[in-house]
């Protein structure tokens, strides 16, 4: 972590404050998510794999706060969450049920100044490794990254159960090209027609569907901490530095 | 500026008053961390106190158990929303680990195996508040949540308790370490909610 370049405090990153937020959109994205569309008009733009709090206030007073990694990196006012419903949560239940459109909530953001993909920094190519709704941060990276037409070549590898617990997609497979290369394992079950192996990752089909350490890529992985854990350990064992493997985990409320 | 979110009631009654705003209760123990977790063996550990004079106190594993290995029970304040509260840790007092060290500096940078680091005032270091704890839950602390040995200062968000600590060195002005430099509070009161600048 140390080798890697911070950004200097205080540089052009808006600085994080408390914003009203109305949905505009509830969509499932999956059989146990929702993707979720605030109309935040004072939301200053946030940096791809950023992430913000959602504040929600009960009559009596009540308030709970959760964090949420932010979907969409565009600039101005409308930011896309992805929200997977925790069993037993408190939080996330109301947003992927009962949540509609119109409904107001609370924002705080935008958070986090390490976890981001910024274009231009450099020609290190950018490998992204998600698992489940840990894609939702490397999702909005692929999209700044495809957004701004920037060169850096990208390879996301994409671990979920089954084709219907994949978020975004559509998205994903629209923004595949000679700059972005998108690689899905199905753990459990594969589309029809699918040709390749069903089943957990190991260490051999990381190697196969990332980028060579060779190539010395800049790598993000999001997931559950098991997930990120091995998959972190594999990287290092296939020759990548630490130093060049960010990760995010998400999980415990 | 809150308001009520439509059809918003709340299942959890968190009204504990150790729960600082904005806090959750969990049970569980959830792990963060930026990067990949370092493997450090107990027989490599070493931990360094560095002070303006060049001088540094360093400890081996057994040097540290040595100085006194004491059973703490406190509450942890997570930024991330979550607490848990009495927290069984067994560690070594840092008053244990100052008591030779001379310094006129005010401020530490807690420097960890792996790269992390982050900034504390020393006051909050002494008389009882912190500590390198090697057990928690009843057993050794496993990487994933900062063993060999982490810092642990309770009084303030968790990310404070660097991980895998290997090294404290004292400062003259308060610098930011890693989350301080992006985006988190230089200090981190959990009951004022000093979570980000």
């Amino acid at each position: 972590m140390s080798a890697q370049p911070l950004a200097p405090p205080g540089a052009a990153r808006p600085r994080a404050a408390w914003h009203a937020a109305t949905v505009t959109d509830v969509r499932r994205e999956t059989p146990t998510a929702v993707r979720l569309t605030l109309d935040v008009p004072t939301w200053p733009g946030s940096e791809a794999g950023a992430h913000l709090d959602v504040r929600l206030t009960a009559p009596d007073g009540y308030q709970a706060t959760r964090s949420y990694s932010i979907a969409s990196a565009t600039p101005g006012g409308v930011v896309v969450l992805a929200v997977d419903e925790v069993p037993d949560g408190e939080v996330s239940p109301f947003l992927t049920r009962e949540l509609r459109s119109g409904d107001q909530l609370e924002v705080h953001g935008p958070l986090g100044a390490f976890f981001v993909w910024r274009p231009g920094q450099d020609d290190r190519p950018v490998q992204l490794v998600a698992g489940g709704s840990g894609v939702v941060p490397l999702y909005a990276m692929a999209a700044a990254h495809g957004a701004t037409g920037d060169g850096t070549f990208f390879r996301l590898l994409y671990s979920v159960r089954r084709p219907e617990d994949a978020f975004f997609s559509d998205e994903l497979a629209a923004l595949t090209g000679p700059s972005f290369e998108l690689d899905v394992v199905y753990t459990r079950a594969a589309p029809e027609g699918w040709a390749g192996p069903v089943g957990r990752l190991d260490k051999g089909a990381l190697a196969a569907a990332t980028i060579p350490a060779s190539h010395r890529p800049r790598l993000y992985v999001c997931g559950s901490t098991r997930f990120v854990e091995t998959i972190a350990t594999w990287l290092q064992e296939l020759g990548h530095a630490a130093a060049d493997i960010r990760t995010e985990r998400f999980g415990g409320l | 500026m809150s308001f009520v979110t439509r059809g918003f009631s709340g299942r959890r009654r968190d009204d504990n008053p150790r729960l600082p705003p904005g806090q959750t209760l969990v049970n569980d123990w959830p792990v963060l961390s930026a990067g990949p977790t370092p493997r450090v063996g107990t027989a490599e550990w070493e931990l360094t106190i560095s002070d303006e004079t060049g001088a540094d106190h360093r400890w081996n594993w057994d040097q540290l158990l040595a100085l006194g290995v004491e059973d703490v029970t406190v509450d942890i304040h997570c930024v991330t929303h979550w607490t848990r509260l009495d927290m069984a840790w067994r560690g070594v007092s840092l008053d244990r680990l100052f008591e030779n060290v001379e310094s006129g500096h005010d401020f530490v940078m807690a420097h960890s195996y792996g790269g992390y680091t982050t900034n504390l005032p020393l006051e909050d270091l002494l008389d009882g508040k912190a500590w390198i704890a090697t057990e928690a839950d009843g057993e050794p602390l496993d990487p994933e949540h900062g063993g060999p040995a982490r810092l642990l200062v309770p009084h303030l968000y968790f990310w404070k308790s660097a991980k895998w600590i290997r090294g404290l060195t004292m400062m003259p002005d308060d610098e930011p370490g890693f989350w301080e430099q992006n985006g988190y509070h230089f200090y981190g009161d959990p009951w004022k909610e000093e979570r980000y600048w």
